[in-house]
């Protein structure tokens, strides 16, 4: 005989229950990583500690990739030198050598700026090489991908390029910090320029690359324009990798419009200002006004691509190599010595991403997510190229001076292609949290 | 009107590399039987051809100069040309002028060498397999080829100019009695004519010469060619460089349109794929006529007007009107019977 029990409806339901909680938890929250005594994800135990570098290798945002590569390996030597590059200008003196006593090592990963493979990466990172943290990427879907992975995994990540308002708006975590500004401050600090370049009676034709950085994007310069008095003839969504742009130009010319604002990043920004100057835009004139272009982001590497053809063309950007205050001068110093060449932005914003990480693990004297994330909101400093800068804490947004760059008429050498015009104060671009949106919600530290 | 008659330009210009690829596809596919996926890849290789020549006229040396500094602070190192220094600035003004239009003579070189080393090299080992291990081994190459690129001139985009004479905009309404807004770049009119000059002379060449007539007998009966005692492996070679002659030609006059990356070949090969579908698989006046047709289509669904009604269409008018053409007329718009049919 068997003294196997008959299963019961009750006895069912509640099987299925837990069972069908267990297959919900998050791979992250199970399985191996409890072992060890971690007291949270991926504790160092040995002399080293390792920062995850997840940026585009391959694809079309390579090159911008490779830049903050160069960064973080530069940071990586300044962290465990204890000194070199902003780290001397740097208003945090925490850092002396190493940080909480390890050496800091590195793995990198490939996002291929798809937000797949950037997830898959850093899960890599995370689960086989124990990565402490994450950080890196040149692409808002990308950087609110991997955010939302490292919240469930219980790692820290420090964003790298990502301007949509989403990133510290609607989708963000506790887990997630940024450095880069958005694209709402873009908006903020970009009108009020173009208002006294162009007048305040301007209509505009917005060409929108067809994703959450465009959309964003778009919004913003939209609402501050268009508070400015100007108007907005259409906004048009756009492909991204539309390649030619010049069926989507062409009904610009009789639209009405006397500026056309192209919210494009990267290759399509190329393209698709390629395409409006080769269709004579730049030397138009339209309601008696010179007809006038706006790229609202710049990338200083990827405006290389457009030649000659950003002369005059206003933006905006996080940081340039020409600024002169002392950080800019120790980055633009250790990085040109060393690899021949002025950083990018993505370079600046990476470098102090992983600087600012390596100081609050310091302050904190661990490296627990919670904790860590606790020193660096509300977290005040200064030294690292941007001036007084704040890490705040309601949103994990940096907020800083923006800089309004226009495409350099006489360029001095192939980087040498923009030029700062304004450099707008941290409180004409500062917003209130509520504004964007989102929850940050509780911090993860990982299987405990 | 104004934007209808410029959206048919941009139909025509990007018909024109459409077709300029289809057709080198097509001869390809027609002749050799071979379906390449590695075409798209000719077209870009073709545009890093003038990016090569630009880069060789541009070889320099460095003079340091103590009145400016660098980046560090540095005495300026100042790049200039040998170009500039053995020829003066005047020659060496007229070459950057019209790199372009020279690298059409660099092109036709470089393309026809690269032809004849794929096609002898490994198109000509996979005549008789199946179009899956073609579209396998090509892609493969395809991939290999961006990569080399992009090891060598990066994954930006490089800007190529056009020379100065064709590099503005050309009031066309005034011309023809239109607004003042009827405004188009010179240089993609010269595209436009450029590309139907290639395609009339490769149509002139398979209809009116000797050799053509055996290719043309080839792309209907390649065995009874064969058995005629004509070395068709010889001309199977000399076509397959022609084609890659055409992609790259048309790579090199796009540069000045968009500036080029290592990516433009698969940004093409899929449109071009469609185009040679749609037109008919081993037709080549089928790929011209697809080529200029789905160009102007796109452009069309571009327009403000046509995407209020349908919002996205632009995104998919090639791919659904390409299934229209393909349930209507199965072997596309002038296909041959038995053509992929076996």
């Amino acid at each position: 005989m068997s003294d196997r029990k008959n299963p019961t409806r009750r006895g069912v339901i509640k099987t299925g229950a837990a069972a069908g909680a267990a297959l919900s938890t998050p791979y992250f929250f199970t399985g191996t990583s409890l072992a060890g005594g971690h007291s949270y994800r991926n504790e160092p135990k040995g002399k080293d500690v390792t920062f995850g570098f997840n940026v585009p290798q391959t694809g079309a945002y390579s090159e911008e990739g490779k830049d903050e590569l160069r960064a973080y390996e530069l940071a990586v030597e300044h962290i465990n030198a204890g000194g070199g590059g902003m780290l001397d200008t740097f208003s945090s003196k925490a850092l002396k050598g190493g940080v909480n006593g390890k050496t800091v090592k590195f793995v990198t990963g490939d996002t291929q700026t798809k937000s797949d493979a950037a997830r898959a990466s850093a899960k890599r990172m995370i689960e086989s090489d124990g990565a402490i943290m994450i950080t890196g990427g040149s692409s808002s879907g990308v950087a609110i991908a991997v955010q939302g992975l490292c919240q469930e995994a219980g790692v820290i990540f420090m964003a790298g390029l990502t301007h949509s308002n989403d990133t510290t708006g609607k989708d963000k975590r506790a887990n997630g910090f940024r450095h880069f500004f958005n694209t709402e401050m873009t908006g903020a600090a970009l009108a009020p320029v173009l208002k006294n370049a162009f007048g305040g009676e301007r209509t505009a034709y917005h060409l929108t690359a067809d994703y959450t950085w465009g959309w964003s994007q778009e919004g913003s310069i939209k609402k501050y324009t268009e508070g400015l008095g100007w108007k907005t003839a259409a906004a048009v969504r756009t492909p991204l990798g539309a390649g030619d742009f010049s069926s989507y130009i062409t009904p610009v010319l009789n639209s009405g419009a006397d500026v056309l604002v192209l919210n494009h990043y990267g290759k399509d920004m190329v393209n698709s200002l390629t395409n409006a100057v080769k269709f004579g835009l730049r030397d138009k004139q339209v309601n008696g006004k010179d007809f006038a272009i706006v790229v609202p982001l710049y990338s200083r590497l990827m405006a290389q691509g457009a030649g000659e053809n950003v002369k005059g063309i206003f933006g905006s950007t996080n940081w340039h190599w020409s600024l002169s205050d002392e950080g800019s001068k120790a980055f633009v110093k250790s990085f040109g010595e060393k690899y021949g060449f002025p950083p990018s932005q993505a370079a600046h914003t990476t470098y102090c991403q992983a600087i600012l990480y390596a100081d609050a693990c310091q302050r904190a004297g661990t490296f627990k997510p919670s904790q860590v994330g606790k020193a660096l909101e509300g977290f005040k400093f200064d030294g690292l190229g941007n001036g007084p800068t704040e890490y705040r804490a309601e949103d994990h947004q940096c907020f800083k001076d923006v800089l309004v760059v226009k495409g350099k008429e006489n360029p001095s050498s192939k980087f040498d292609v923009l030029e700062v015009v304004e450099v707008t104060p941290r409180a004409k671009v500062e917003y209130k949290p509520e504004l964007l949106g989102g929850e940050l919600g509780p911090y993860n530290d990982g299987p405990v | 009107m104004d934007e209808i008659f410029l959206q048919v330009l941009n139909g025509l210009d990007k018909g024109g590399a459409y077709a300029l690829i289809a057709l080198g596809l097509t001869l390809v596919f027609g002749t050799l039987g071979v379906v390449n996926f590695a075409h798209g890849t000719l077209f870009m290789l073709g545009a890093f051809c003038t990016v090569a020549l630009n880069r060789m006229l541009t070889t320099s040396y460095q003079r340091v100069n103590p009145d400016k500094t660098d980046f560090l602070g540095n005495p300026l190192k100042e790049d200039i040309p040998y170009v500039q220094d053995w020829f003066g600035a005047d020659f060496s003004a007229f070459v950057f002028d019209y790199n372009v239009p020279i690298s059409i003579l660099l092109a036709i070189v470089v393309m026809g060498l690269v032809g004849v080393i794929m096609e002898r090299g490994l198109i000509k080992h996979f005549y008789n397999r199946p179009h899956a291990d073609q579209i396998l081994v090509t892609f493969g190459l395809a991939i290999v080829m961006q990569e080399i690129v992009k090891h060598y001139f990066g994954a930006n985009p490089i800007p190529q100019n056009a020379p100065d004479i064709v590099g503005g905009a050309a009031n066309i309404g005034a011309w023809i009695g239109l607004g003042d807004n009827v405004v188009y770049p010179v240089w993609r009119l010269v595209y436009f004519a450029f590309s139907a000059t290639i395609i009339f002379s490769v149509f002139a060449f398979l209809q009116f010469t000797t050799f053509g007539m055996v290719v043309r007998a080839g792309m209907q009966d390649r065995e009874t060619v064969g058995l005629l005692g004509i070395n068709i492996e010889r001309r199977f070679t000399i076509v397959f460089a022609l084609a890659a002659i055409v992609a790259g030609l048309a790579g090199v006059m796009y540069t000045p349109i968009l500036p080029p990356d290592y990516h433009w070949g698969m940004d093409f090969l899929v449109l071009s794929f469609v185009v040679v579908v749609v037109g008919g698989m081993g037709s080549l006046g089928g790929a011209v006529l697809a080529g200029f047709m789905l160009g102007i289509l796109q452009s069309f669904a571009s327009m403000n007007q046509v995407k209020a009604i349908f919002p996205g269409i632009d995104q998919i008018i090639i791919y659904l009107v390409a299934v229209i053409i393909l349930l209507t007329l199965p072997r596309g718009l002038m296909g041959r019977k038995g053509v992929m049919e076996d």
